[in-house]
């Protein structure tokens, strides 16, 4: 192991391997990459595979955009061997009340501002577009085409090899014990294999974001909570688009693989690292599914899982550094959205720690937002 | 035998050249495996492939047999339709 770097990021998900390729690409050298277990065994690997760009507030749906942007091309620019399968076939968000409708009128609104491609459906429209739809149990929809699917396994292995070939070092089942700081500044991390002295370390940890931020002295006002999935057997092509509906508590695609993939959030979790998978979360899923999308009832679950949302107050990411300690950088925070704002969330640390100007406004994103401040954008399109 | 010939996981298609190659990628357990090349993630949920990929494991790192650990298995331990499921919920 080396005991000297330029960067050290903790954190082997999405948002680790992302910044590692960026900040090579850039022109750093001597990156290290520290995962406690294995590459996408967080979070990343646990997530539901979807992006989408119909977000509530301005700052999640620019990283979006500019995030699609980069899946559309990322097999060339990673010169990847294998398959990312990138899918854009859209999601399709349901509501279940005027109420919703009319926030789904101004996250439209929103996201058109900022060119994303969605639109408002009525119920009739979007069973053209899903037609095992129950629309008995829709009100109305939002839809955006270039919203999709895309393997999380196989984006993160993309960016892992692009940024080993930038000479980027991975040290997987290689856990940090502690961050040593001296005078404001970030000294050393300390791992159960070593020493490692840097200047810089980025906090890529997701459900453990909270405790890499307590090892630097750090306060970060996030929280992990517990999040449930289920997948089903797979079966020949039925549906193109993910279903989402924050009201029935459902996001529901059908993989390139053909299985159904479903989750649903639980406001009433225990806060903290479970990432077990309970009976009563399959009933509530069941019944959701079979209501909502019921052909999909048919279907066999074979698996379910649990996995980590962590939450900032305002549900929007953490990006960036903190006064308090210099060389202390941080990527947590994404609410459940973090593997779909990969690839800016590399590109915005990277430019935030070579010094260049960020590539979208940073205020929404920055940890100082919350010095004190009462929270006055929140994102709430959130399952 | 060459490795690209040896079919190691019958449901997924993967070959032992395809484990080999993984392997030199820098993954070095079952969990990596799979999530990459969906070995032992077909209908035999690995009840074919598993010992072999172990084996394979053991002898590329040069571990004992014990240490090439199996992959999680994760419930349910059978398929079982989502509407069943839903009709009983509702019943309780």
């Amino acid at each position: 192991m080396k005991n000297k770097a330029d960067v050290v990021i903790i954190g082997g998900g999405i948002s680790g391997v992302s910044i590692a390729y960026n900040l090579a690409k850039m022109g750093v050298k001597d990156i290290v990459l520290i995962e406690r277990d294995y590459l996408t065994s967080g979070a990343t690997g646990r997530c539901g595979a979807g992006v989408r760009q119909q977000w509530g507030t301005k700052a999640n749906c620019m990283l979006a955009k500019k995030s699609v942007e980069f899946f559309e091309n990322a097999q060339e620019i990673l010169e990847y061997d294998g398959d990312i399968e990138f899918k854009q076939e859209g999601y399709l968000i349901v509501g279940t009340t005027e109420e919703e409708a009319e926030q789904f009128r101004k996250n439209v609104a929103l996201q058109q501002s900022l060119d994303i491609p969605a639109r408002m459906l009525t119920k009739e429209e979007a069973k053209a577009i899903v037609p095992h739809l129950n629309t008995d149990v829709v009100h109305t929809a939002t839809y955006c085409p270039t919203d999709g699917h895309l393997n999380p396994f196989t984006m993160t292995d993309a960016y892992y090899k692009a940024a080993k070939r930038h000479g980027v070092e991975v040290y997987t089942y290689t856990e940090v014990q502690d961050i040593i700081v001296k005078n404001d500044t970030v000294e050393a991390v300390v791992t159960n294999k070593g020493t490692i002295e840097t200047p810089v370390v980025v906090n890529a940890a997701g459900g453990w974001a909270k405790e890499i931020g307590t090892m630097a002295g750090v306060d970060i006002p996030v929280f992990s909570r517990n999040h449930q999935i289920l997948v089903t057997e797979p079966i020949e092509k039925i549906q193109g688009p993910m279903v989402i509906s924050f009201s029935h508590n459902i996001y529901c695609q059908q993989t390139p693989h053909g299985a159904f993939i479903m989750g649903r959030g639980d406001k009433d979790a225990t806060i903290g690292h479970d990432t077990h998978s309970t009976w009563q979360f399959l009933d509530r899923m069941a019944k959701t599914v079979t209501t909502l999308l019921p052909p999909v009832g048919d279907l066999r679950v074979i698996r379910q899982w649990g996995g980590l949302y962590n939450m900032s107050p305002d549900s929007q990411p953490i990006i960036g550094g903190t006064d308090a300690v210099k060389g202390f950088y941080m990527a947590c925070g994404f609410s459940g959205h973090g593997f779909m704002l990969a690839p800016m969330t590399g590109l915005l640390l990277s430019e935030l720690i070579t010094g260049k100007t960020p590539s979208m406004p940073m205020d929404d994103l920055t940890l100082s937002r919350f010095d004190g401040k009462t929270i006055e954008t929140k994102e709430t399109s959130v399952v | 035998m060459k490795p690209e010939n040896v079919i190691i996981c019958r449901c997924s298609d993967v070959t032992l050249k395809e484990l080999f190659d993984l392997f030199e990628d820098g993954y070095e357990t079952f969990e990596e495996l799979k999530r990459i090349k969906r070995v032992g993630m077909g209908p035999c949920q690995a009840n074919t492939c598993g010992k072999m990929v172990q084996w394979e494991i053991s002898k590329y790192f040069n571990i004992p047999l014990e240490e090439a650990l199996f992959h999680n298995i994760r419930p349910l331990t059978m398929g079982v339709k989502l509407k069943a499921i839903g009709v009983q919920a509702d019943e309780e």
